[in-house]
């Protein structure tokens, strides 16, 4: 599914019309604050198991996601825009897991990283307590094949989310209106 | 003391049990009633001076368990691993965790997988699972047929 509105390559949302002595740049609200919004998204400090290994290295100095805005890790979910599921979610960490999303505030993003979070993974089997699947708990918007998933993949998905928010649309809309044709 | 010195010094204390050496480890199987009485003699004993459990696990062989003890010496640096079945009907032991203060938390985790009652244990209820849970998930024969998808 492609959810390019904006290309990663345009800098602003909007127009620049040359006027002499500078330019007047015509744009709406909307689109300035999803690119505001899209560039600074603070994620929680949450891992559950061997894929916040992979996350932690995106965000060191090799890799470093605070070069697309995502450096400001935050230890409480008041204050966080994205949740990154690095890690398996067990039937004893569900609640949790919901009540730190329902306590982040809106707009929040939520992104499954791994085969774990994304279905079970390798517990989808013969196992009596992984939630299979993140999405059974939360709402999720991108997911992230691998397990691990490398950081590049991990890279990828932060992007896409940026991308999604550039968009505008929601959850829905983006379920509905922009499906892919299925020949 | 190397793997032979120590497997000749235990026939010596306990001619009754079976030795054998595994792939790391000596091997000491004995009866669960002695279990008692041998981790006694391993730990007071001055020249084995076995001080530490540095690991305590079950196995579901189907027909009977097996309680598994890895023991360290934190002076000569050696290490036993004792094993003893038990009876999957009734699996009872006594507990370890007078002798090897450690023991305590790891048989509450041994009765909360496999239901294995450890006799005189001071506070010997679920820790992982919730309180409610039924049945003993480590178990070859458990069935959920809610939360598990069957290969
Ligand atoms: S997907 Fe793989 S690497 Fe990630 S948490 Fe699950 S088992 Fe670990």
């Amino acid at each position: 599914m492609d959810v390019t509105i904006t290309p990663p390559s345009e800098p602003f949302p909007g127009t620049v019309h040359p006027t002499d002595g500078g330019g007047i740049l015509l744009s709406t609200l909307d689109d300035v604050i999803n690119w505001a919004r899209s560039n600074s998204l603070w994620p929680l400090v949450f891992g559950t198991s061997c894929c916040a290994i992979e996350m932690m290295s995106t965000a060191a100095a090799k890799y470093d996601f605070s070069r697309f805005g995502f450096e400001v890790a935050r230890a409480t979910p008041r204050q966080a825009d994205v949740i990154i599921i690095a890690g398996t979610i067990v039937n004893k960490m569900a609640p949790v897991l919901k009540r730190l999303f329902d306590q982040m505030p809106d707009p929040k993003y939520v992104i499954a990283m791994g085969a774990c979070a994304t279905s079970g993974g390798p517990f989808f089997y013969n196992t009596y307590s992984v939630v299979k699947g993140a999405d059974h708990v939360i709402p999720v918007d991108v997911y992230v094949a691998g397990c691990p998933p490398r950081p590049e993949a991990l890279l990828h998905a932060l992007i896409t989310l940026q991308e999604k928010i550039k968009s505008g649309y929601t959850r829905d809309q983006i379920r509905t209106e922009m499906k892919p044709d299925v020949k | 003391m190397s793997n032979e010195e120590l497997i000749s010094k235990l026939q010596e204390l306990l001619p009754e049990a079976t030795l054998q050496q595994g792939n790391d480890f000596v091997e000491l199987t004995i009866d669960s009633q002695q279990l008692l009485p041998v981790l006694n003699l391993l730990k007071s004993s001055s020249d084995l001076s076995f001080n530490f459990l540095f690991c305590e696990t079950c196995v579901d062989w189907k027909t009977h368990f097996t309680m598994v003890y890895h023991l360290d010496s934190t002076h000569y640096r050696h290490n036993v691993v004792i094993k003893t079945n038990l009876n999957r009907e009734l699996p009872e032991i006594e507990t370890a965790c007078h002798l090897y203060r450690t023991a305590e938390l790891h048989e509450r985790e041994i009765f909360d997988l496999f239901g294995i009652k450890f006799l005189n244990h001071p506070h010997l209820r679920r820790i992982l699972l919730t309180d409610e849970w039924v049945g003993y998930p480590l178990r070859k024969d458990y069935e959920d047929p809610i939360n598990m998808i069957k290969l």
